[in-house]
Parts: structure tokens; C-alpha cells; sequence
């Protein structure tokens, strides 16, 4: 099953290595990885998507607990949480293809950042799912270039994950 | 973080020695280069510690990693840039593997230098980043002192294990106040010590209500220092005791309700009754693949587990734990100990102890002796009764390793230094020579092989420098013969490389370096040679013992098969009925 952890861990040279070293040396997977510095300076705030056994999850938080640098953790599929992901996608944006964006874009509460003659970059956030079925709608011949960020996530309500 | 020391500016390097200093550091295991002379220099001005120079950095760390293991104290290593650092890393992913708290100072280039491929450059920080315990890059002049500190604490807290730090040489000559933390506070770093009191009394009472009750340690025992607790809990309560390999000597092996040590070469009575206990209590231990087997297999039999650790990762990592509790082995057992003098500890399983006896019966461990040609096991039961079961036995990796373990009966923790979990050929005599720095009147005793021994064979030399009065038991059966029994078994006796060709004469090589070389070949003179050697009580000996080519070790459990799945010795009556 999809679980979406979340770190707080010192802002070290060298911290983000040592989490994803983890990850690679324990044979866990990792789907995204995101990591920036919190309102503290001195902490980065990290979400990793992972899968894997109940057991799995629960090895993942401990050895992430284990690293010196790391300050906490927290698997956000404990409680209510939120996820949120950006996506830039450039797609065709011929004659045949124009309107039709205009409209898939719409539907999808993303928005055109970048007209050109021949395409559009679109901006949307959104859970992953809904990133990977905005990319299912479109002809997949008119995509051009996609990136995503990986997803963040944050716990609903009182949920609150600080030191 | 308060000052203690004030004074004028130092040099960084001069730091270091004084951080080494405030740890009350006895010995440190070192070889000089370009990126560490700053602090060699230093170390030429002062004697607050020894500096002992190896002749190759893996043995350095090997005996700090020993001297350690004896003592309960971190064990330094201080080596240079580049292939100081990369020989180093064998001896840090061993103690890794094994947790024993070490802090080895590596040189690196100087900053600016850094990224730059420069001359002995090497990512010291990227390339053990998998193992050790942390390990730190100083970048500045004013972060070595705390750095060092915190190296020290996180060494030897919470799950041991060794620290790297890295310092470029500028660094060791920019100049900084001294000051030394007196305190760690890490808002990322807070090991948990004292157990669950919920969790520990739900323990006891599981202990108390037990039919076919098991008691099993490993080296966290022996580290966390919780022998003398576990033998107030295992004679209360009356119950049977098992170590695995790290965890020998955790309770004295000469005691009757020791079963001695289980896993892939334990004795047919510990596996049987780990297999067939009810109550299972697992103290510093961590049901590893050499010990457990197959854990489908051993989960096919029910049983309840309750489980110490200091490290919350290890419990419910390989089997599913019913009751964990995470805490320091000896505040735990300290706990224990004190609920259980409120209770009933009456618990009758003598049909149990009677189950075991038969069990016992078996006899395992039996071989048949020779007065032909000289078996491994009865040199180790010979050494047993020459050093009166008190010396430090450290041992390489292979069969030899195996026998030192089944036949030398540890009655103490601490003596028995060996790598259990990585492995490492080449051990046995770095092992031996941080033993005998620890305890300079010990009998010290590196149970060894022809293919481990030649591995860091240079450190005679050591030896012969500091005067060390190691014996050297070399069991050579000219076979590299863990492999051999391997092949023997799984290979259809397709001996693939693993004899060992062209041997130096041993004796004289011993002699080279001023030691004294023995030969044995005779099983007769075997314990008069032990004798012999032991009673040169201030001279080195290297005793090569010509042993039987064909020896296996026995019972053996092999890979992927259940803990009651044992072969046993061609000589064990029992054999066949067994199988």
C-alpha cells in the first residue's frame, strides 16, 4: 500500500544522502521524494511516497527514526492528511488541439502559464491520482514534456508534525 | 554547551588531542600521512594517550574495535586521507555490524582542495555514509571540539556503533579557543533507556505462566553489560539459557542450565528448545539468518515472544514480536529482577529441563578423537583447560571460529571478541592485539586459520614492537575450510580455489620477527605445547597446529532450512535417527 511519510531532519550537508541511502541500501522503494527548508532554518521538512507491507512501513519508520540527523517522523496515512503535487505540463496546442486543452485544462482546475504558438504549458496541483488522470485524458501524443515535483503532504486539522 | 576550559587560541590540531584527552582516551590505534601530520605532530608533544602504529589501517580499527569490545570503553582510530580512509572502512563496517562504539578520525584534504580529485582524496563521509552509526565532516576550526563530543556520546549511547569524523588538514591548523562541551543535547538524537513498566510486567507474568520456557541473548547483552542480571533472572526463575555467537559468555557456559550456543552450528539441544519453547525471551538479540534459520519454518511452530532491545529497528524486523520493549538491556533486566521479587517464582517445568536433558543426550558436540593426526575441537578443549577458561579468545572467521565458539566454554562476557556479523577474515590478530592492550597480563589467545591469519599477518610486526605476549593458535588444515565444508556438502566436492597453496613456513616467519614459532603436529604434544607457550608469559608465540584435513563443524543447519533441521557429525551415534 501507498504511505506518504513525512521528516522533520536537521539541515546538515549531507542529511538528504543519508535518507535516501537508507532507502536504497533496505531495498525500499521510494515513488517521490520532495525536501526544502521549513520556517526554521535550521530543519528541512521532507515527504517521501513509498509502498510496501505493513511490516515494511513500520522497518521504514524506524530506521528513519535511527538516523542521528533525523529529528521526527510521521506516516500521515495514520490520520487525515493532505496531499498536494505540481505539475507543468507542455502540451500541443496546435489548430486541431487548441481548444480542446483550453477546455481539459479547465476541467481540471489547472491554468495556462505559457502560450506559444504551437503549445501551452499547464500548471495544476492536485493529489498524484488526479495528476495521473489529468495525463490519462489528454491524447498522448499531444503531450510534449511533463514534470512533477512529487507529492507534499500535510496532516488534517490538530494533526501537527513539529518539534 | 558552557566552556570549561578557557585559553588562547590553539591549532586544530592540538584540538584533537586535547578533545582525546577530556575523553580520557587510553590508546589510540593509528598510521600517519600527509592529511593527519598536523596531528601527528601534536601527538609527538604530549602523553596523555598511546599511539599505537599499526602497519596497516584496517588493523588499527580492528583493535580499537577489540580494545572496546574488552573493555566497554570507545576504542580510537586515527588514519589519513584517501586509502587510509578506504583501508579503514573494512574495520568500521565490521564494527558496524557487530555496534561496537568506536570513533575513527580520518584526515581529508584540505578544504579548498576538496571535489577537486585531489592527491589521496577520497569521499570519506559518502563512502561509510552506510556504515557507521554518523559520521561528520569539520569544516571549520571551531566545530572540531563539538564535533568530537558529540562523536564520543553517540558512539556509546543507545545502540553503540562508531562515528566517523573527518578533518581536513587546514582545518587542523587554523587556530580556535578550546572549549569542550561538557554536555550533548541533540533535539534528533535521544536514545530511550528504561523499558516500558507495562511492558515489563506483562513480560513477567508471560515468564511465570510458561510451560517450555526459553531464555536467548546476543551481544547486546554483552555490550549493554547485562550479565550479572541476566544470571539473577535466569537462577530465580530456573530456566534454560542459550547465547547465539556475539552473545557468548553473557551467561557463564560451565552453568547447567546453559544449553550453549544455538543457530547454524549450535548445539542440538538450544535449537531444539528454541524451536519448541512457549515462552521465548529474546535480551540483545536479533533472530538473524544464522540464528534462526528459516523464519517461516520457525513461526510454524507458536510461541510467544517477548523481546529487548535498546534498538526499536531490530525488534519485529525478521519475526513478529507480542511483546517488545525497547530500553537498555541492564536497566530492563535491573526491573525485571526487582517485579520479580513481589512474585511467586515457583514455576514447576521440570518435565521441560527433563525434555531438554534428553535432548543433551544426544551429545552434538561429540567428535572422535585421533591419536593419528591432531583435531581442531580437542586443541580448543585443550586451550580451555591450559588458560582455565580466562583467557580473551579472539578469533578470524571460518571453521576454527565456529570450534572456538563450541568448544571454548566462556564463562564471562567480554572474552570472546569475534566479528559475528560481517564477518571479516583477517581479525583474529589486530582482535588480539586490542585485548592484550587492555588488559596487558590477560592470557590472550587469536584462534585462527591459514587463510585468515595471512590476511593481516604484517601486524606481527606490531606485536613484535610493543612487546605483545599474544599466542597464536593457528588451527591449519591447509584448506580454507568453511568454504570447503561448503563445497563438500553443497558442491558436490568441487573444491573451487579454496586450498590454500603455497603456505609460508609459519614457524620461521614467527621467528622473523623475533616471536617464537612452534609446530605441532603430534595430537600428543598438543597440550604440552599449549603449556609450553602459555607459561612464556611475556613472549609471543605462534603455534601452528597441523590439523585433520577432512574436520566438519557439527551441527550444522544449512541455508534455508528450519533450526530442528540439523546435520549432525559423522561420528554422533544419534545420526541417522536424526535425519
Amino acid at each position: 500500500m501507498k504511505h506518504i511519510i513525512s521528516i522533520l531532519i536537521e539541515n546538515e550537508a549531507g542529511a538528504l544522502s543519508r535518507v535516501a541511502g537508507l532507502f536504497s541500501a533496505r531495498g525500499y522503494n521510494i515513488e517521490s521524494l520532495t525536501v526544502a527548508a521549513t520556517e526554521d532554518a535550521t530543519m528541512s521538512r521532507m515527504t517521501i511516497v513509498t509502498s510496501g507491507s505493513d511490516e515494511v512501513i513500520e522497518q521504514i519508520i524506524k530506521q528513519l527514526n535511527k538516523l542521528v540527523d533525523v529529528v521526527k517522523v510521521i506516516d500521515l496515512n495514520d490520520g487525515k492528511f493532505i496531499e498536494r503535487e505540481l505539475m507543468l505540463v507542455k502540451v500541443k496546442a496546435t489548430a486541431q488541439y487548441r481548444e480542446e486543452m483550453k477546455r481539459m485544462c479547465d476541467i481540471f482546475r489547472g491554468r495556462i502559464i505559457d502560450v506559444a504558438d504551437g503549445s501551452f504549458t499547464i500548471e495544476l496541483t492536485g493529489s498524484g491520482s488526479k495528476l495521473d488522470a489529468f495525463i490519462e485524458s489528454l491524447d498522448n501524443t499531444a503531450i510534449l514534456e511533463t514534470v512533477r515535483t512529487g507529492a507534499s503532504g500535510i496532516g488534517r486539522g490538530d494533526r501537527i508534525l513539529k518539534v | 554547551m558552557d566552556s570549561q576550559v578557557k585559553n588562547t587560541a590553539i591549532t586544530g590540531a592540538e584540538i584533537v588531542i586535547r578533545c582525546l584527552n577530556e575523553e580520557k582516551v587510553k590508546f589510540v590505534f593509528g598510521y600517519p600521512g600527509g592529511a593527519v601530520l598536523h596531528i601527528y605532530d601534536e601527538i609527538y608533544k604530549q602523553n596523555g594517550f598511546k599511539h599505537i602504529l599499526v602497519r596497516h589501517e584496517q588493523a588499527a580499527v580492528h583493535a580499537a574495535d577489540a580494545f572496546s569490545r574488552a573493555t566497554g570503553e570507545v576504542g580510537v582510530a586515527l588514519v589519513t586521507s584517501g586509502p587510509g580512509a578506504t583501508n579503514a572502512v573494512t574495520g568500521i563496517a565490521t564494527a558496524y555490524m557487530d555496534s561496537i562504539p568506536i570513533v575513527v578520525i580520518s584526515g581529508q584534504v584540505p578544504v579548498p582542495a576538496i571535489g577537486m580529485d585531489a592527491f589521496q582524496e577520497v569521499d570519506m563521509v559518502g563512502i561509510t555514509r552506510p556504515c557507521v552509526k554518523h559520521n561528520f565532516l569539520v569544516k571549520d576550526v571551531k566545530d572540531i571540539a563539538a564535533t568530537i563530543k558529540k562523536a564520543f556520546y553517540i558512539a556509546a549511547t543507545g545502540r553503540p556503533g562508531p562515528v566517523v569524523v573527518d578533518i581536513p588538514k587546514d582545518i587542523t591548523a587554523h587556530l580556535a579557543e578550546f572549549i569542550y562541551p561538557k554536555t550533548v543535547e541533540m533535539r534528533s538524537y535521544n536514545p530511550v533507556l528504561k523499558g516500558h513498566s507495562g511492558q515489563i510486567k506483562k513480560a513477567i507474568k508471560l515468564l511465570l505462566e510458561a510451560k517450555r520456557p526459553m531464555i536467548y541473548t546476543g551481544g547486546g547483552l554483552v555490550l549493554g553489560d547485562g550479565a550479572e542480571e541476566l544470571i539473577k533472572l535466569a537462577q530465580t526463575l530456573n530456566y534454560p539459557v542459550t547465547n547465539t555467537l556475539m552473545g557468548l559468555g553473557g551467561y557463564p557456559a560451565t552453568d547447567k542450565q546453559f544449553v550453549g550456543m544455538l543457530g547454524m552450528h549450535g548445539t542440538y539441544e538450544a535449537n531444539m528448545a528454541m524451536q519448541n519453547c512457549d515462552v521465548l525471551i529474546a535480551i540483545g538479540a536479533r533472530f538473524d539468518d544464522r540464528v534462526i534459520g528459516n523464519p517461516t519454518h520457525f513461526l510454524s511452530q507458536k510461541r510467544t515472544i517477548i523481546h529487548i532491545d535498546v534498538d526499536p529497528s531490530s525488534i519485529s524486523k525478521r519475526v513478529k514480536v507480542d511483546v517488545p520493549i525497547v530500553g537498555h538491556v541492564k536497566s530492563v533486566l535491573l526491573e525485571m529482577n526487582e517485579v520479580l521479587k513481589a512474585e511467586d517464582t515457583k514455576n514447576d517445568i521440570s518435565k521441560w529441563w527433563k525434555q531438554i536433558d534428553e535432548w543433551r543426550g544426544v551429545k552434538s558436540l561429540l567428535y572422535k578423537n585421533s591419536d593419528t593426526v591432531i583435531k581442531p575441537q580437542y586443541v580448543i578443549e585443550k586451550l580451555w583447560e591450559v588458560t582455565k577458561g580466562d583467557a580473551y579468545v579472539t578469533s578470524d572467521v571460518g571453521q576454527h571460529q565456529m570450534w572456538a565458539a563450541q568448544y571454548y566454554k566462556f564463562d564471562k562476557p567480554r572474552r570472546w571478541i569475534n566479528s559475528g556479523g560481517l564477518g571479516t577474515m583477517g581479525v583474529g590478530l589486530p582482535y588480539a592485539m586490542g585485548c592484550q592492550f587492555a588488559d596487558k597480563n590477560a592470557q590472550v589467545a587469536c584462534v585462527t586459520g591459514e587463510g585468515s591469519i595471512q590476511m593481516n599477518i604484517q601486524e606481527l610486526s606490531t606485536c613484535a614492537q610493543y612487546g605483545l605476549p599474544i599466542k597464536v593458535i593457528l588451527l591449519n588444515n591447509r584448506y580454507l575450510g568453511m568454504v570447503r565444508q561448503w563445497q563438500e556438502f553443497f558442491y558436490e566436492n568441487r573444491y573451487s580455489e579454496s586450498y590454500m597453496d603455497s603456505l609460508p613456513d609459519f614457524v620461521k616467519l614467527a621467528e622473523s620477527y623475533g616471536h617464537i614459532g612452534m609446530q605441532i603436529t603430534n595430537p600428543s604434544d598438543v597440550e604440552g605445547a599449549l603449556k609450553e607457550a602459555f607459561a612464556k608469559k611475556d613472549k609471543f608465540v605462534f603455534m601452528d597446529f597441523i590439523t585433520d584435513q577432512d574436520e566438519n563443524v557439527f551441527p550444522m543447519i544449512a541455508n534455508g532450512k528450519g533450526l530442528s533441521e540439523m546435520i549432525m557429525g559423522k561420528d554422533n551415534k544419534h545420526r541417522e535417527e536424526l535425519e
